[in-house]
Order: C-alpha cells, then sequence, then structure tokens
C-alpha cells in the first residue's frame, strides 16, 4: 500500500518507479502481481485521437475604444466563436465550421478548415484575423473591430474539453452497399472495413476501469502541457456492461479537461477534417496512475486482448438509434489488421493512433521521473458505477 | 520498341467491358496487368505494362481516350507529408493495394510508394491532409 503523498516524496527525491502502461503488463507477467505492485509506483496512459467536444476559450482585451463582443458576432479565420459571455470573453470550438464551408452539398464535403484547424494554428504561432462586430452600448461605443490576434497576446487562453478519452468506443461497420463518411472514417460497402478508435492497453480509462484513481482534479499530460481533470465528461456513462475485469465492453466513461493552451504544442493538438462528416481536434491526453496496491497495477496490467469492443453498423443501428450490436472484437485482433466478422475477413482502419499514445505515455514518463510533474490527489471522484449516474437518450416532446 | 507502365480508371459502366483485350487484337500491343482493382467509389483501377512500336502505343492510348477510359501515367507523384501524419491508420484499409500499411512493431504507418498507383483515395480521406499530390 502507498498514498500519493508517499510517490511525490520519491519524485522530489528522484527515487521514483515509472513505467508505461505497456510496460506494466510485461512487468506483472514476469515478476508476479505482487512484486510488480511494491516496485512500481506511477504507471503511464496516453491517447490520441479525434475528440469533437473540445475547444478553447480567450480573453483577448479590451480594444480602445472598447466593443462588447458578447452577445455580438465574431470570427476567427472566419470561424464562428461563441460570445455570449461578457465584452471580450470568447469560446472557439473544434467542430465550428466558416459559414461559407460547402459543407456537405459537393457530397462527401471535404471539410479542411475549421475551429479544430484555428487551435492547431494558433499553437503554431501564426497569426489569426478576428473579425467582430456588436451592437454599440454607452460604456462599450465600438461596432467593428477587424484585427490579428496571436496566442501570446492573448491575456487567457484555455483549452477546456467537455469530453474527452472515452472509455472504449464503437467498433464501425457498414452492413449497406453504398459507401458511407462517418466520423469513424469511410466505411466501404458490404462491411468493407472495420474501424476503431482506442488506444486499448494504453488508453487511461480502461487501465482505471472503476475511476479509483483518476478524479476530478487529477493532474494530467495535456495537448503537450500540464492539464486536469475537471469533471466527468457529457456523456460519462459508468454503467455500461463490463467485463470481470471491469472492462467495459461498450463507450463508458469520460473526462471533461482544462489546461493553459499556451503550454501546449501543435503535435497534440491536431485540426483534423473527416470526410463528409466535418472537421474536429485530435487531442493528445496522458494520465498518470498511481499505483497505490495491488488492485491498481491489476487493472493497470490489462492487455489489448482482454479489452473488447462491440461491433456497429454505421448504415442502420447507429443513424437511427436502434439497439443491437454485430458482435463483440477484442484490440489484439483489431490491431493484427484483420478481424472476422459472420465468416467474412475484414481490414481494420484505426482513428486513434497508438503510435502517438505511446509516445505521450513515454513523455509524462520522463516528466514525472525528472521530477517535473508530481501526481495530484483527485478533490472528489467521478461518479461510479454504483452512482446511478447515466447517459440518457433524448425524450422528444411535442410543441403545443 | 517501348514499354510504359499507366493507370487506367474506369468509370462504373466500363468495368465489365473487355476494353484491354483489344489492345492486342487491335493495336498489336502487348501487356501485362500488373494490379486490378474495383475502388470503394466502384470505379475500375487497372495497372498497365505496355509493350509495342511507339506509334500502336499512341493508337491504343487514343483509343482507350475514346472509349472513355481515364489514363494516367504511373509516376511517384503521391507524397506522404511526414510532418502531417499522425500515423492513425484510418487510411488503411481504404488503400487498395496495401501501399500504407501498419507496422506491426512499432503501430506507425508505412507508406510504401512503389506499391501507390496514385488512385487518389486517401488523399481527401487522411484526416490530417498528409497525403498530397504532386504534378
Ligand atoms: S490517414 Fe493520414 S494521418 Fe492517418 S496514417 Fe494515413 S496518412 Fe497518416
Ligand atoms: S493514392 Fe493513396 S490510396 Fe491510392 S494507392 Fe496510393 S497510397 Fe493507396
Amino acid at each position: 500500500m502507498k498514498t500519493i503523498a508517499e510517490i511525490n516524496q520519491k519524485i522530489k527525491k528522484g527515487e521514483v518507479v515509472v513505467v508505461t502502461a505497456e510496460e506494466i503488463i510485461d512487468l506483472v507477467e514476469k515478476k508476479g502481481l505482487k512484486k510488480a505492485a511494491q516496485e512500481v509506483d506511477v504507471v503511464t496512459t496516453g491517447t490520441f485521437g479525434p475528440m469533437c467536444s473540445s475547444g478553447a476559450y480567450f480573453n483577448i482585451g479590451h480594444s480602445k475604444p472598447k466593443i462588447k463582443i458578447g452577445g455580438g458576432a465574431c470570427r476567427l479565420n472566419d470561424v464562428p466563436v461563441y460570445t455570449g459571455f461578457a465584452a471580450m470573453d470568447i469560446y472557439l470550438g473544434a467542430t465550428a465550421l466558416p459559414d461559407d464551408d460547402p459543407l456537405n452539398k459537393v457530397y462527401p464535403g471535404e471539410f479542411r478548415y475549421g475551429g479544430g484547424h484555428v487551435i492547431q494554428e494558433l499553437l503554431e504561432g501564426k497569426d489569426i484575423r478576428l473579425e467582430a462586430t456588436a451592437y454599440g452600448t454607452d460604456c462599450y461605443p465600438r461596432k467593428k473591430l477587424d484585427t490579428y490576434i496571436s496566442l501570446k497576446d492573448l491575456n487567457e487562453a484555455v483549452l477546456f474539453n467537455l469530453r474527452n478519452c472515452y472509455q472504449n468506443y464503437n467498433v464501425a461497420v457498414n452492413l449497406s452497399d453504398r459507401i458511407l463518411y462517418t466520423y469513424m472514417g469511410v466505411l466501404k460497402p458490404n462491411c468493407g472495413n472495420a474501424n476503431y478508435c482506442s488506444a486499448g492497453q494504453l488508453s487511461p480509462l480502461l487501465n482505471d476501469p472503476y475511476y479509483k484513481t483518476i478524479g476530478i482534479g487529477t493532474r494530467i499530460f495535456l495537448g503537450g502541457g500540464i492539464g486536469y481533470v475537471a469533471w466527468q465528461g457529457t456523456q460519462h456513462n459508468p454503467n455500461v456492461k463490463r467485463k470481470d475485469n471491469g472492462v467495459p465492453f461498450a463507450p463508458g466513461g469520460t473526462l471533461a479537461v482544462i489546461g493553459d493552451l499556451k503550454q501546449m504544442e501543435s503535435q497534440w493538438l491536431r485540426g483534423t477534417s473527416m470526410l463528409g462528416y466535418g472537421v474536429t481536434l485530435s487531442v493528445g491526453i496522458g494520465v498518470p496512475i498511481p499505483v497505490l496496491n495491488e488492485e491498481i497495477a491489476q487493472f493497470c496490467a490489462v492487455k489489448d486482448e482482454e479489452i473488447y469492443a462491440y461491433i456497429i453498423d454505421y448504415s442502420q443501428a447507429y443513424p437511427q438509434g436502434m439497439p443491437g450490436t454485430l458482435g463483440e472484437v477484442n484490440y489484439k485482433q483489431l490491431k493484427s489488421g484483420k478481424i472476422n466478422l459472420q465468416g467474412k475477413e475484414i481490414s481494420t482502419g484505426a482513428l486513434s493512433s497508438y503510435s502517438k499514445a505511446k509516445e505521450i505515455a513515454e513523455e509524462l514518463k520522463s516528466w514525472i521521473k525528472k521530477g517535473d510533474f508530481l501526481l495530484s490527489d483527485p478533490v472528489a471522484p467521478l461518479p461510479g458505477v454504483e452512482s446511478g449516474y447515466s447517459f440518457k437518450p433524448l425524450k422528444e416532446r411535442l410543441i403545443k | 520498341m517501348i514499354t510504359k507502365r499507366i493507370v487506367l480508371h474506369f468509370p462504373q459502366r466500363l468495368v465489365d467491358k473487355p476494353i484491354v483485350y483489344k489492345l492486342i487484337r487491335d493495336f498489336n500491343l502487348e501487356f501485362n496487368i500488373l494490379k486490378a482493382y474495383v475502388t470503394p467509389q466502384e470505379e475500375g483501377l487497372m495497372v498497365l505494362e505496355l509493350k509495342g512500336k511507339d506509334e500502336d502505343y499512341q493508337k491504343g492510348i487514343k483509343y482507350l481516350e475514346s472509349s472513355g477510359v481515364k489514363i494516367q501515367p504511373l509516376s511517384e507523384d503521391i507524397i506522404r507529408n511526414e510532418t502531417k501524419c499522425t500515423h492513425c491508420g484510418v487510411c488503411v484499409p481504404i488503400c487498395p493495394t496495401q501501399a500504407l500499411a501498419v507496422d506491426l512493431i512499432t503501430r506507425k504507418v508505412n507508406f510504401y510508394d512503389t506499391k501507390c498507383i496514385a488512385c487518389e483515395v486517401c488523399i481527401k480521406a487522411c484526416p490530417t491532409h498528409a497525403m498530397e499530390v504532386h504534378f
């Protein structure tokens, strides 16, 4: 048994033992659970993939004379931002698109530029054009603003993502006879391919399936900087069906995360275009898991062949919200490049980059080893299996 | 005698017509089918090596074009921008020739340009626009 405070002491003394969620697998196999749990203090996890409920808020500073962008309209490189705050606070969402984007009018739309790309370009140090219009008040008389902004000049630039880090995800196939363009990538007709989106054995919430260490206030690697778990993510759903090892079959828990965008790097926050679907942001996240006891070491030793996901048809079941799956498959099978579905061999594709996830886990490991990153005790837990918290569908009501 | 490699794009209506066969019969061209596929868009794709007299080759090409086949020289005009690629792997199952394939050890996606037939399926499908066409 260890505490986070003890682990932090070891980090400060340079004596901490950190391994990645991949390395712990071999270690537990070689040395046994007991010994591995004693020796290892921290396991680092990682994930890198498109996460649509992401975005950033900015305070851009007051112009002279002053303008109240709050309640007005504002665009960054033609991408509209949300202005429903005070005068100079705006929020840019990852999936926002310019008003003149052709969308899916020429199907499948290319969605070459949007909110996610603006975030990436800010991180690259590029100048971004800000255009705003306002209605003008006695205290904020100006009605128009057209200027360049850049990340270093902003007062605050904070990445605040409402839902990241899904604990497992669907495997998408297409049972129809036409090609589909989805957020899960291009799906060829008649089950031509199966696409998945999870780092599997490296993924944060798959290594802590019951949220025993990851909670509100957990310090994390976020986009190359330091961030925090702010809350459970939207659509957090701890009550999905799980295997004996605690790992959910379906998308389960999620995280809302926050961190200073100015510390982050464009290689870990990338504007992403999904053909026929839209734009988004690929986010890199790494979460450290303190190995407080054997049970946690056991959870961290989970491997790809023990993590199963449901295969879902994206031609009917998913868009129509119909229940039912076409079966389940584990990440070892998915990562082999081929899976078997109803007697047919199908090639697999991934949206989540395992090699980037591994780089993140390694990077976080090196931060901890160097003493640059201390673990934090969560201030409150995430809603767990017993909490009754769940993800409900919308009940549409008749407008009278 | 000349030998040339070309990529033929067959629109859906021509996919099952014996067009290529006529190249031997009517134009004295020897051919070697290096690769043949039907892309997700249901377009037929064939990489051919053609051998014959220059003049026959030109006539053969004219004939193919007049029957509605789009012809493209096979050159290495698809490149991957290595700084943009995130090695996600979403391109892997849609590339018809396995020119994009996952290295099972490093889990990185390799691009084998010698296998690429410039079908351009990956160009718009790559989420970070890492695959580029160069003319
Ligand atoms: S889809 Fe693009 S980013 Fe992903 S592996 Fe292929 S080339 Fe790289
Ligand atoms: S253009 Fe892209 S999809 Fe087509 S063969 Fe080359 S690498 Fe594969």
